[in-house]
């Protein structure tokens, strides 16, 4: 019986350089245009003035972690407000999610920072070294003073970059002038974190490349649970390519098996095997094979953003043609506008419109005036010497604003009760008035009093009323009066 | 022990042989520099242990500890501390309450020592405890509610025996001082009588008049030189019904605190003496 088995191989694949070739085309041009916009945004932002008055931070775009707060042009935020990030990296993972059962993994071939910084890098190194032709010749070569002092440009303008990238990231937890300007008073950490972000820019972008995108990253592992038949994927139509060969052959399809799609692949992919973990989705095949196509005046499209169903129906109106101008258009006739409205994608919008819309409505209701009322539990009343009862509670009033004020105390519930604030001035009519500072939590202590006689529940509900200076109730909190079982 | 491989139709690639409910596991390789950096990381875990105390009982070369760490932290809060701690000594709780920032420190750590040293006796809030464990929150004070008075209370504590200043005497037990278990009923309903929360009771009033009256005062109305408590509120340290009454008067009954000077930093004291006073029965 005889072994199919391949022969015992090393547990341990070893890493095969990829050369990409540079390509021109409509999906690079797009490629560009996103990278550009994507890293502008990235190095400029932190620079970004926004004026916030005297005491604050003017940098549009801060995390002051030293402060904890986060800085978002005219949005300020407090750390137990935390859940506004909890919402966007929601938004993020549904938009993606839809994303990718619309288009495949465009996330993965245009937007991603591992894509665009290595496509930044795979620029740098084409300028130094050469296209994938020289590159390869340069380094299976000997070694020269040439290579030598080409790969010492590429690594220093590499390490260039990386090091503006690292600089950036820390520029968003610290003001950026200043930084530039007096980087030696800047602390460990800064320091610390501006060169992981360095090391890690280089290492990923530079050598580590698809090795990430095949090995690293959990994504592609499972956006196949997002893709179906109606996503549009980068796919190689086979039923009008095949059979490959040379095209003097008439009995041969349109794929002139030229390899161009794989020479250009930033993961070394050959797309022409169909779906596969190791394509990121980032159409370069397309350009490089449309290229092919108009040399050899045939319709382009032989590589494309295509759904599996349109594949298969194509496949289906083709099986029994010969390679031509027929089966050709046979196989595009079967094609079908792909289906945007399916469940999975309403679904998805469906979430990303009611967490945009929580957020959008959280967002807009909130307040930079809280009052918080703690109820003292221990002891939950006091007994007084008349047998009065009296309650203590904490008060909390943040004033996210910067402008701080005084505001008047007043309590609403059962009349007689007598309300008294420690450490606060009161008003002509009696009633507390609390200095609250800007940009912080003013704490007090109130204490409630109910005299002997005064007809109590165990539980009286209360509520406290927050009013400003013209008397109109800023802040209302509810909270309880506690007494002894009548 | 011949397993024999097996090779996966749809990707050619060699099956491991597991199989769980008919799915094989494929053999794909690794990347060699996933096992590269595997071994890298063993390297620096080596070296971590030698720098780092990662074994116990051995230091690692660089000497630090997570006990020093604390110990220097500690320090250092310890230094920041002590100019504020400094002025809280030298100031009266008066002048510490009327200064602002003295206030807020004080009451900040008059929390934190409250907790320490006293929360055990008289509760997490100052609410006292059944059993002679006066509450320090409501208005009634055995041996004054000044910033003075309770600062006095705090150092040299209530019948301790061990320092000469400690606040209060003992009442008789009088049962064994003369009175029998009638008298002392008649003498319960006219204490409670007092606070309005019981009949009158003439018999027990002259018992009151010859036997109460010198501490307690005529009308009940305590004293706090000796630490009587006032008798015609509504406050009972071991309980306002009859027979915690009539218990207390037969058998006598005297709380203790120890005296915390020595014990306590002066700074200290007088921190907890601004936040007693400050937990809602301070009297001027």
């Amino acid at each position: 019986m005889p072994d199919t088995c391949p022969a015992p191989t090393s547990l341990y694949a070893a890493h095969r350089k990829v050369y990409p070739r540079a390509v021109q085309g409509r999906v690079r041009r797009v490629k560009w245009a996103v990278l550009a916009l994507l890293l502008g945004l990235y190095y400029t932002v932190p620079w970004l003035r926004w004026d916030r008055g005297p005491g604050a931070p003017d940098q549009a775009v801060l995390v002051d972690m030293a402060h904890a707060r986060l800085f978002f042009f005219w949005i300020e935020l407090w750390p137990q407000e935390v859940y506004f990030l909890t919402g966007l990296l929601i938004l993020g993972a549904i938009g993606l999610f839809a994303a990718t059962s619309l288009f495949g993994r465009i996330w993965c071939g245009f937007a991603c920072p591992q894509t665009v910084w290595t496509d930044l890098f795979l620029w740098v190194e084409r300028r130094i070294e050469g296209d994938r032709n020289a590159r390869m010749r340069r380094d299976a070569g000997p070694p020269s003073r040439d290579r030598t002092l080409r790969r010492l440009a590429k690594h220093a303008a590499w390490l260039a970059i990386a090091a503006a990238t690292g600089g950036a990231w820390v520029m968003y937890f610290h003001d950026a002038p200043s930084l530039v300007l007096h980087p030696g008073s800047v602390s460990l950490q800064t320091w610390f974190f501006f060169a992981l972000f360095t090391t890690t820019t280089y290492v990923l972008a530079g050598f580590a490349r698809e090795q990430v995108c095949t090995y690293m990253c959990p994504w592609p592992r499972f956006q196949a649970a997002m893709l179906d038949q109606d996503s549009l994927v980068v796919t190689y139509r086979d039923w009008r390519g095949e059979p490959r060969g040379t095209p003097k052959d008439p009995g041969n399809g349109d794929c002139v098996d030229c390899s161009a799609c794989v020479q250009v692949c930033p993961t070394g992919v050959d797309i022409r095997e169909g779906q596969q973990l190791g394509c990121i989705g980032c159409g370069l095949c397309i350009d490089a094979c449309d290229d092919i196509m108009r040399k050899l005046h045939r319709q382009e499209g032989l590589i494309g953003f295509e759904t599996l169903a349109n594949l298969a129906a194509s496949q289906a109106a083709t099986h029994e043609l010969e390679p031509g101008p027929a089966r050709l258009a046979a196989g595009m006739e079967a094609r079908r506008p792909p289906r945007l409205l399916r469940p999975r994608t309403l679904m998805y919008g469906g979430v990303l419109a009611l967490v945009s819309a929580v957020m959008l409505g959280a967002l807009l209701m909130r307040e930079t005036l809280s009052l918080t009322v703690l109820p003292e539990r221990a002891p939950p009343f006091v007994r007084l010497s008349d047998g009065g009862v009296r309650n203590a509670y904490l008060l909390k009033l943040a004033d996210k604003s910067r402008d701080g004020g005084r505001y008047t105390l007043a309590l609403d519930g059962v009349s007689g009760l007598r309300l008294l604030v420690q450490d606060a001035a009161t008003d002509a009519a009696g009633l507390p008035v609390l200095p609250v500072r800007g940009d912080g939590v003013s704490s007090f202590r109130a204490l409630v009093t109910a005299g002997p006689g005064l007809p109590l529940k165990e539980r009286q509900p209360l509520r406290f009323r927050l009013l400003d200076a013209a008397g109109r109730p800023v802040a209302t909190e509810s909270s309880v009066f506690l007494g002894p079982q009548p | 022990m011949a397993r024999k491989p097996e090779t996966d139709a749809a990707t050619g690639v060699a099956t491991t042989g597991h199989e769980w409910d008919g799915i094989r596991e494929l053999d794909n390789p690794m990347p060699s520099w996933w096992l590269y950096t595997f071994y890298a990381s063993i390297a620096f875990a080596l070296i971590w242990m030698v720098f780092y105390p990662a074994l116990p009982f051995v230091r690692g070369l660089l000497g630090n500890t997570a006990r020093g760490d604390l110990a220097a932290v500690m320090a250092t809060e310890q230094a920041k501390a002590a100019p504020m701690l400094a002025r809280l000594r030298a100031a009266t709780p008066e002048a510490i309450s009327a200064d602002p920032e003295l206030r807020a420190y004080a009451l900040a750590g008059g929390r934190i020592a409250f907790a320490n040293s006293c929360a055990g006796c008289h509760g997490a809030g100052g609410q006292g405890a059944p059993g002679g464990f006066p509450s320090l929150a409501d208005d009634d004070w055995l041996y004054g509610g000044s910033f003075e008075d309770i600062r006095t209370t705090i150092r040299h504590g209530v019948r301790n025996g061990e320092d000469a200043e400690a606040r209060g005497t003992a009442m008789p037990a009088f049962l064994q001082a003369g009175l029998n278990m009638a008298q002392i009923s008649d003498l319960a309903d006219h204490v409670l009588s007092l606070a309005s929360t019981g009949p009158a009771n003439p018999a027990g009033a002259a018992l009151f008049t010859d036997n109460c009256a010198a501490c307690h005062g005529d009308r009940g109305e305590g004293n706090r030189a000796v630490g009587a408590p006032r008798l015609n509120d509504r406050i009972w340290l071991y309980g306002g019904d009859k027979p915690s009454v009539m218990r207390s008067i037969a058998y006598s009954r005297a709380g203790v605190m120890p005296a915390w000077e020595g014990r306590l930093d002066a700074a200290v004291i007088n921190m907890l003496t601004v936040y007693v006073h400050a937990l809602g029965g301070g009297e001027q």
